[in-house]
């Protein structure tokens, strides 16, 4: 993953080019003056480069310099991360291949039919559920990558690695719900997505195209040019889908074509008609996936693919190009335009503000252009960009119910294993991990996510999170300085997590809340201690903090 | 067609506006309910079947000798046997399992179409579900669901918290959008945790300079008190109607809670699952007849808890799709295309099996192994929708449809 100096210089306009070992004193991140204190500055970009400040992080930002933190978060590659590392060793699914993960994890129907046990026999099926190890059952696997990924997302120094991670996976979401998915979402996370985080938009629209996550969750599996003959294609040992043996045609599957047009590159306004869906539907018949259910690895099915002349775009691709029809169309995509565009406004809508200033789309747009989709590129230019630097930005978005909840954890200087109670936590939020049904995945802006239910349970979460009731995460709440106040101690757990100060109205909303007065002391001087876990659930359930 | 009464809002106003009036609360919410008295919409209640619901099984068609071979061992008996279907016309009967709802058949407030299904969709849940919910069958990215569509066409800028409801974890495809809805797992679970937090936290989102999280936090402080204040999670049933433990009877109860206590309620969407029988589906008992009996139960405690305020809702059961008509080697039945769905409450012309019946060869089977569609999902939903909401324009709730109509309501 470590990418050419050399490429990222040449695509900096900004930026004066490094040479390897003057990276480290000299990162070539130029930052618009902002007028922001160091400290502010360091929490814009803990609040939307990472989840959230903790006391550590902001430490981290303010020691090693805001761009210099920036350059690094672009090379995850040079922060060392091992204490992460080795908490994440135990989850051996995650290391497994999709073939691995199908033989160690197998669903309970196939094992009770292997074994011929009747599962709507009570008695047998609890007697098989007690015969399959815990750690053997499907579920398994999502247990780890959901623990995984709220580990990293509040332990790892990586911190935009993390984000970036989240957000390309939305854009190229996959359900796990979805059939034979769950099973390839490790690979998917670490072969197609991972590498590619930081490189160009190309490879990594090539790499989940080819994935069978994205070719199962989209059905571009079952896609083969219409009138294909089944006895054929059976002959010549390609999968046939079961849907298709039990009585289905065989023929076209536009969905893959269409969220690829629609959701990957173009955009809904892209500029694509029905014909081209179609067209490019054609170039992609044939991108399979060896045996879904043993193996789960990418395979091209020459019988299934239509190799007629197809017009993508305005663009002539020839007959008889077998699998390179795919990547020609990947191609055409990748360079677009419009693609630029589209990448650009939801990278924007992400890093920026819901309604992102259109200057600053075009702008990025034109990064991506010039460097050929590199999107390291697009990020410095976003991060080094007025609009990220405005005081419009500052606090200007609405949390996600995962953001809520790490930035929680985070703000507190806690840690967690990634156990179900935080899990049920971000669920009850209404943000169940990689279960997004739709090919759209979550919404980047605010409105789904402020409703009245959700409020409550995000409120909810900050008194069980301060109380200690989410088992297996862990917050430190300090503990009472001797001598000051209630007041003073309210000020400070407030600038601890919401890093500005309080109003005078907030501030004495607090200390009622935990039935403090300013001048109730006992006439000795002595004073009840303060709730401190109270108040800094009330914080972390308050408004202020729902923004970042 | 008579006249869909709002809920006795006015018990409302003594028992819980007073209260708010003599603590000096924000009278928003108590404004809101005098004016919403003046309205008449029935509420539309939405209970989805995940899994694919045989509908077969439902309603059997116990007339037809095809049904008897194709289901050799899942087949219910004819009517008048032990375990045997219970009559509903010459052609069709209920499951057994679904007793508790026969006396809802014959008062004319229930009724049932058979060989309901979504033209263009398709046979994997996943899909079909959304399909369902986005009511825009082989378009994968409508933003919102047909609900939520129907609420945008009847803006109601000062509408309560408890509007539209989703009574499970999260907020289903129907009523995702741009008008507001909540999503609650439960009444009972429907409060703040510990003491006192809640007028601190209703201080500091009065307070919170993000309008929208100001907005949300007022009505989600309303919701919590008219909730707390009504004790609205504790509220017992009316009519000596007994709920059960099951998850959707829950559910079905805080909706009633909810539409006694008006609030201001005028959808609820729920859910069902375990209706994916491949295996071992059943037959007047086992697994699929477990499944009935709680719907059945739930549904009826529902209709006997609301009494004669059961003519101000509308109720429809729905699910993804129907499954194969001939039964597989385990003894289950495999993905279909049409199902059955219920309609129960005011307006129904109840009493009577919609759909009708093309037997099970010719144009009664869909790809030699489904029913057929006969009406299609949207059709019954606008109709229902009509009957309840009223929302002004039907064909941008579900664009592109123009199915027939079926006279479910009238």
């Amino acid at each position: 993953m470590p990418r050419p100096y050399a490429l990222l210089a040449a695509c900096l306009a900004f930026a004066s080019a490094p040479t390897p070992s003057a990276a480290s004193a000299a990162p070539p991140v130029h930052l618009p003056p902002s007028g922001w204190s160091q400290e502010k500055q360091a929490v814009h970009v803990l609040n939307r480069l990472a989840y959230g400040p903790s006391p550590a992080s902001l430490a981290e930002v303010q020691a090693m310099g805001v761009q210099a933190w920036i350059w690094a978060q672009l090379h995850p590659d040079t922060l060392e991360d091992a204490a992460v590392l080795a908490k994440l060793s135990n989850f051996r699914s995650l290391q497994m291949t999709t073939a691995e993960r199908l033989s160690a994890y197998q669903p309970e129907a196939k094992l009770a039919k292997e074994r011929g046990v009747d599962l709507t026999d009570p008695e047998a099926r609890a007697k098989l559920l007690e015969e399959m190890p815990l750690g053997a059952m499907p579920r398994q696997m999502g247990l780890e990558l959901v623990a995984a990924k709220l580990i990293r997302a509040t332990e790892s120094r990586r911190q935009l690695q993390e984000v970036l991670l989240d957000f390309w996976f939305n854009h190229f979401n996959v359900a796990a719900q979805k059939g034979a998915v769950r099973w390839m979402l490790a690979s998917y996370e670490r072969e197609a997505l991972r590498p590619h985080l930081f490189g160009s938009f190309r490879a990594l629209l090539g790499a989940v195209a080819h994935h069978p996550a994205m070719l199962f969750y989209l059905d571009n599996w079952m896609s083969t040019r219409d009138g294909l003959d089944l006895a054929a294609l059976r002959r010549s040992n390609v999968p046939v889908p079961k849907k298709l043996a039990e009585g289905g045609k065989l023929g076209l599957n536009e969905n893959y074509a269409r969220e690829l047009l629609e959701l990957h590159t173009l955009g809904v306004d892209g500029g694509y008609t029905q014909a081209d869906v179609r067209e490019v539907a054609r170039c992609f018949t044939g991108w399979g996936i060896d045996r879904p259910r043993q193996v789960g690895t990418f395979a091209f099915h020459p019988l299934a693919h239509d190799g007629g002349e197809k017009q993508v775009l305005g663009t002539t691709v020839p007959a008889g190009g077998g699998m390179d029809d795919g990547e020609r169309v990947l191609d055409l995509l990748a360079a677009s335009p419009a693609t630029a565009h589209f990448l650009a406004r939801k990278l924007a809508q992400k890093f920026v503000a819901d309604a992102p200033p259109p200057a600053l789309v075009e702008r990025l747009a034109r990064t991506y252009l010039d460097t050929h989709g590199d999107l390291s590129s697009v990020y410095l230019a976003l991060f080094a960009s007025p609009e990220f630097w405005s005081e419009q930005a500052f606090d200007g978005k609405t949390k996600t119910p995962l953001e809520f909840a790490v930035s929680a954890v985070r703000a507190l200087g806690g840690s967690t294993y990634g156990d179900a109670p935080l899990v049920k936590a971000v669920d009850a939020m209404g943000e169940p991990l990689y279960r997004a049904q739709p090919p759209t995945g979550w919404p980047e802006v605010a409105t789904p996510w402020v409703n009245a239910g959700a409020l409550v349970t995000r409120i909810n979460f900050a008194l069980a999170l301060t109380a200690g009731r989410i088992s297996g995460t862990q917050v430190v709440l300090p503990s009472e300085a001797a001598g000051s106040s209630p007041g003073a101690q309210v000020d400070s757990l407030a600038l601890r997590v919401l890093h500005t100060p309080l109003s005078e109205t907030t501030r004495a909303t607090l200390l009622r809340a935990v039935g403090q007065g300013e001048n109730d002391a006992m006439p000795d001087g002595e004073r009840r201690p303060l709730d401190s876990a109270k108040v800094a659930g009330l914080l972390l359930g308050s408004p202020e903090f729902q923004k970042q | 067609m008579r006249p869909a009464l709002s809920f006795d809002r006015r018990l409302f106003l003594k028992s819980t506006g007073l209260a708010f009036l003599g603590l000096g609360f924000a009278p928003g919410f108590l404004a809101r309910a005098v004016a919403q008295t003046t309205r008449h919409r029935r509420a539309l209640v939405l209970v989805f079947l995940r899994g694919g619901a045989d509908g077969l099984s439902f309603v059997p068609p116990v007339g037809d000798p095809a049904y008897y071979a194709a289901r050799p061992t899942l087949a219910l008996g004819r009517p008048g046997a032990e375990g045997a279907a219970l009559r509903l016309d010459d052609t069709f009967g209920l499951h057994p399992a679904l007793g508790p709802l026969l006396p809802l058949w014959q008062d004319g407030a229930l009724a049932v179409v058979q060989a309901a299904g979504l033209q263009g969709a398709t046979r994997s849940h996943f899909d079909a579900q959304d399909f369902c919910e986005t009511g825009t069958p082989g378009l994968k990215t409508t933003a919102d669901g047909w609900l939520n569509r129907s609420l945008q066409q009847l803006p109601e800028p000062g509408a309560g918290a408890f509007r539209a409801v989703a009574l499970q974890g999260t907020l289903p495809r129907s009523l995702q959008g741009a008008a507001p809805a909540v999503a609650l797992d439960g009444l009972s679970s429907f409060h703040l945790s510990g003491k006192g937090g809640l007028d601190s936290f209703e201080a500091l989102y009065a307070g919170a300079v993000d309008q929208a999280l100001r907005t949300t936090g007022q009505e989600a402080f309303e919701a919590l008190r008219a909730t707390a204040s009504a004790d609205l999670g504790n509220s017992p049933p009316d009519n000596g109607a007994v709920y059960g433990k099951t998850p959707l009877a829950r559910r079905l109860q805080d909706t009633a809670r909810l539409l006694r206590a008006g609030v201001g309620l005028e959808v609820v969407a729920t859910e069902m699952g375990g209706w994916d029988t491949h295996v071992g589906e059943g037959g007047a008992t086992g697994q699929l007849a477990a499944r009935l009996r709680e719907l059945a139960e739930a549904l009826s405690a529902f209709a006997r808890d609301l009494g004669p305020r059961l003519a101000d809702v509308t109720v429809v059961v729905m699910t993804e799709f129907g499954r194969t008509v001939r039964e597989n080697g385990n003894r289950g039945t495999d993905h279909g295309t049409a199902s059955v769905m219920l309609a129960l409450g005011g307006g129904v012309r109840g009493g009577r099996v919609y759909g009708g019946w093309r037997g099970l060869d010719g144009p009664g089977l869909f790809e030699d192994r489904d029913l057929a569609i006969r009406v299609d999902v949207r059709s019954v939903l606008g109709e229902a929708l009509q009957a309840s909401l009223a929302p002004p324009d039907l064909s941008s709730v579900f664009p592109g449809f123009s199915g027939s109509r079926v006279g479910l309501f009238g």
